[in-house]
């Protein structure tokens, strides 16, 4: 590597590895702050889904007939029948938490079912239930009678069955578990490079300005543009650092937020996925850290920076997004001439085992040449006065 | 005498706001900074670039640091064009002024490590060099002391020696004095004129008028981004002191634009 660049990458590494608030913003938080934050969405998820085989409900039942008796028999509830006079005083006893679920069945409601065809065209049989949304034990009441209610219906009126007994779905567990990455990974790669691509590229290039520290460095004899690829190499270290971190994090909260314990990336990819996907990332890092240097070169300060790096933070949001949407990697080689926007359908490919080798490599060459032009941008600010001397 | 440097009609404009238009009261779209300027410095001297604040003594030592480049005209350090080739001007130069900043998280010695790897001093010279400067400055008390915890005085002796990593033969310093205790500044014209007596060329600019008739050997006065007078110390000041010479140069050009 030329002496100068190698120079001040190494200096913008020290400043890096040697900064403990620096290592911990963003090397450590991120990864932690998400493995906790995946953690208890998962826990909560599970909690507001889950039914304690323990828990009881009270559920009073106006005209319960004998179908509905055997149905509640079924699950842990204290049922009171009470008269239709009492509706109004048992509504009451619902919405003031006393009583978890409130059943109105019509008169003689097994006989009206047995002699209701859908045929007569008269409305079928109404169950009325009320409950309070506002407890979590009436609402879990409310969603476990009303899913023994409609099985039952169900049973009522079956006449054929679909994929009884049987899986229907011929896709292998390595090609499902790679769909699901292919929508999910592009996104979260792309939102996690950005975020260690902007935690330092922003501090690097508008605070040394900000600092006035770049002008310093501006009447050595280093050329210009060994200065913006010395930075922009140290700082894609750091942000792939940074990205690695919120990556691990998310991998290891994955069982927590989807509860299970099936999920098994290493499993599915071969060493080679790896290295192509690392690839990828890698030419990425390196794009973004270009364009976010030169936005932070704009600015007068960091503050400022972070503000006008927002609307590329959305720019590649959107991007990630898309590949929840797209229906695998695109097929055409115009998509991949789309500087960030050909990264996320490389994922794609690669989590989904569909990569084209041509695509993979003329986005590499796409990316690369982008990473090129925006340093030489960037030491073309460098020389300009407007921009090291704006105040 | 050898001519070491020479600024051949540096010319820098730079546009005005539509603030700064109302408060200059002008509708010019731009504003003169520095006007043919010319002027030359010589081997082993102290030129001084003197004038009032405004008058364009920054705007000149940035174009001859290659900071900011001139509208026209050029600059040739040592025989080196800024304008064609101002990475090898720049190599040839110590330059220093107060907007330069050093990084605080780095200590003294860091960052004289570093920017001597920039100018690329062999490590045998660069540790010599350190020694002798660090010591002659008294850095080597807070060498490893991060730049963040040295006082404004501390952190003007690392700048200057920093600006003297590749031992320069020119040497540009804007307004050496400024923001100095008393100690830290006498340290500082003193070492000056050691530089001098070591037959390193000195460019400095400064609006005080004792510190240009101690160090200066000659003296460029600019009113208005225009050299008015350019001679040694004593031809300027035919026996009168440099602060009346100066008024007198300033009240004829204030004459001169009513």
């Amino acid at each position: 590597m030329n002496n100068g660049i190698w120079t001040i990458a190494k200096k913008e590494l020290r400043r890096f590895f040697g900064d403990r608030r620096m290592l911990l913003t963003t090397l450590l938080l991120p990864g932690l702050t998400i493995y906790i934050m995946y953690s208890f969405m998962g826990m909560a998820l599970e909690n507001s889904f889950s039914v304690d085989e323990d828990q009881s409900f009270s559920i009073s039942a106006v005209n319960l007939p004998d179908s509905a008796q055997m149905l509640l028999s079924g699950i842990s509830a204290a049922v009171t029948e009470v008269d239709a006079g009492q509706l109004e005083e048992a509504k009451t006893a619902v919405s003031e938490q006393q009583c978890d679920l409130l059943l109105c069945f019509p008169e003689q409601f097994d006989a009206l079912v047995e002699a209701y065809s859908q045929a007569s065209g008269s409305s079928a049989p109404n169950i009325e239930i009320y409950y309070n949304s506002a407890s979590t034990t009436s609402a879990t009441a409310y969603s476990t009678v009303t899913g023994l209610l409609s099985d039952y219906e169900e049973q009522l009126v079956n006449k054929f069955n679909i994929n009884d007994q049987i899986s229907g779905d011929l896709a292998t567990e390595e090609e499902t578990s790679g769909s699901f990455f292919a929508m999910m990974m592009p996104m979260l790669l792309m939102i996690f490079l950005f975020s260690g691509s902007m935690a330092t590229a922003t501090e690097s290039i508008a605070g040394e300005k900000e600092r006035g520290t770049i002008a310093t460095m501006l009447v050595t004899p280093v050329r210009r543009s060994d200065i913006a690829f010395g930075k922009i190499i140290a700082l894609s270290i750091t942000a792939l650092l940074s990205g690695l971190s919120s990556a691990i994090g998310t991998i290891l909260s994955f069982p927590k937020l989807m509860n299970t314990d099936d999920i098994d990336i290493a499993v599915s990819y071969t060493a080679f996925d790896y290295l192509l996907l690392g690839l990828i990332i890698l030419s990425t890092v390196l794009i973004l850290v270009a364009a976010i240097s030169i936005i932070s070169a704009f600015a007068k300060s960091i503050k400022e920076a972070q503000t006008l790096v927002l609307p590329l933070m959305i720019a590649v949001m959107a991007l990630g997004i898309t590949a929840m949407f797209g229906g695998g990697a695109k097929t055409e080689l115009f998509y991949y001439l789309i500087p960030l926007y050909n990264s996320v359908q490389c994922m794609v490919g690669i989590f989904s085992y569909e990569i084209y080798p041509v695509y993979f490599a003329v986005t590499i060459i796409v990316n690369l040449c982008c990473t090129l032009l925006g340093a030489l941008v960037l030491a073309k600010m460098f020389n300009s006065e407007k921009i090291i001397f704006s105040k | 005498m050898k001519a070491i440097l020479e600024a051949q009609k540096l010319t820098k404009s730079f546009p005005l706001s539509a603030r700064q238009k109302k408060l200059e009261k002008t509708t010019d779209k731009r504003k003169i900074a520095v006007k043919d300027l010319s002027f030359t410095a010589y081997e082993g001297e102290i030129f001084g670039l003197l004038g009032p604040n405004g008058a364009g003594k920054t705007t000149t030592l940035r174009m001859l640091a290659t900071l900011i480049n001139p509208d026209s005209g050029d600059a040739f350090i040592d025989g080196v064009s800024i304008i064609s080739n101002p990475a090898l001007a720049r190599s040839k130069i110590g330059f220093l002024t107060s907007e330069m900043k050093l990084e605080d998280f780095f200590t003294p010695s860091d960052l004289f490590d570093f920017f001597s790897d920039l100018y690329k001093v062999d490590d045998e010279t660069r540790e010599d060099r350190k020694k002798e400067m660090f010591t002659r400055f008294g850095i080597q008390e807070f060498a490893d002391t991060k730049v963040a915890n040295l006082s404004t005085g501390m952190k003007q002796k690392v700048s200057l020696v920093i600006s003297l990593v590749n031992d320069p033969e020119i040497i540009i310093f804007d307004e050496p004095t400024n923001g100095l205790d008393v100690l830290t500044a006498k340290t500082v014209t003193d070492f000056l004129l050691e530089l001098k007596a070591r037959g390193k060329t000195i460019l400095l600019s400064t609006h005080i008028f004792s510190l240009a008739e101690k160090l200066c050997d000659r003296v460029g006065v600019i009113i208005d981004g225009k050299m008015i007078r350019c001679d040694t110390l004593e031809e300027l000041k035919k026996g009168r002191s440099l602060e009346d010479c100066f008024f007198d140069l300033y009240d004829e050009i204030s004459g001169e634009r009513k």
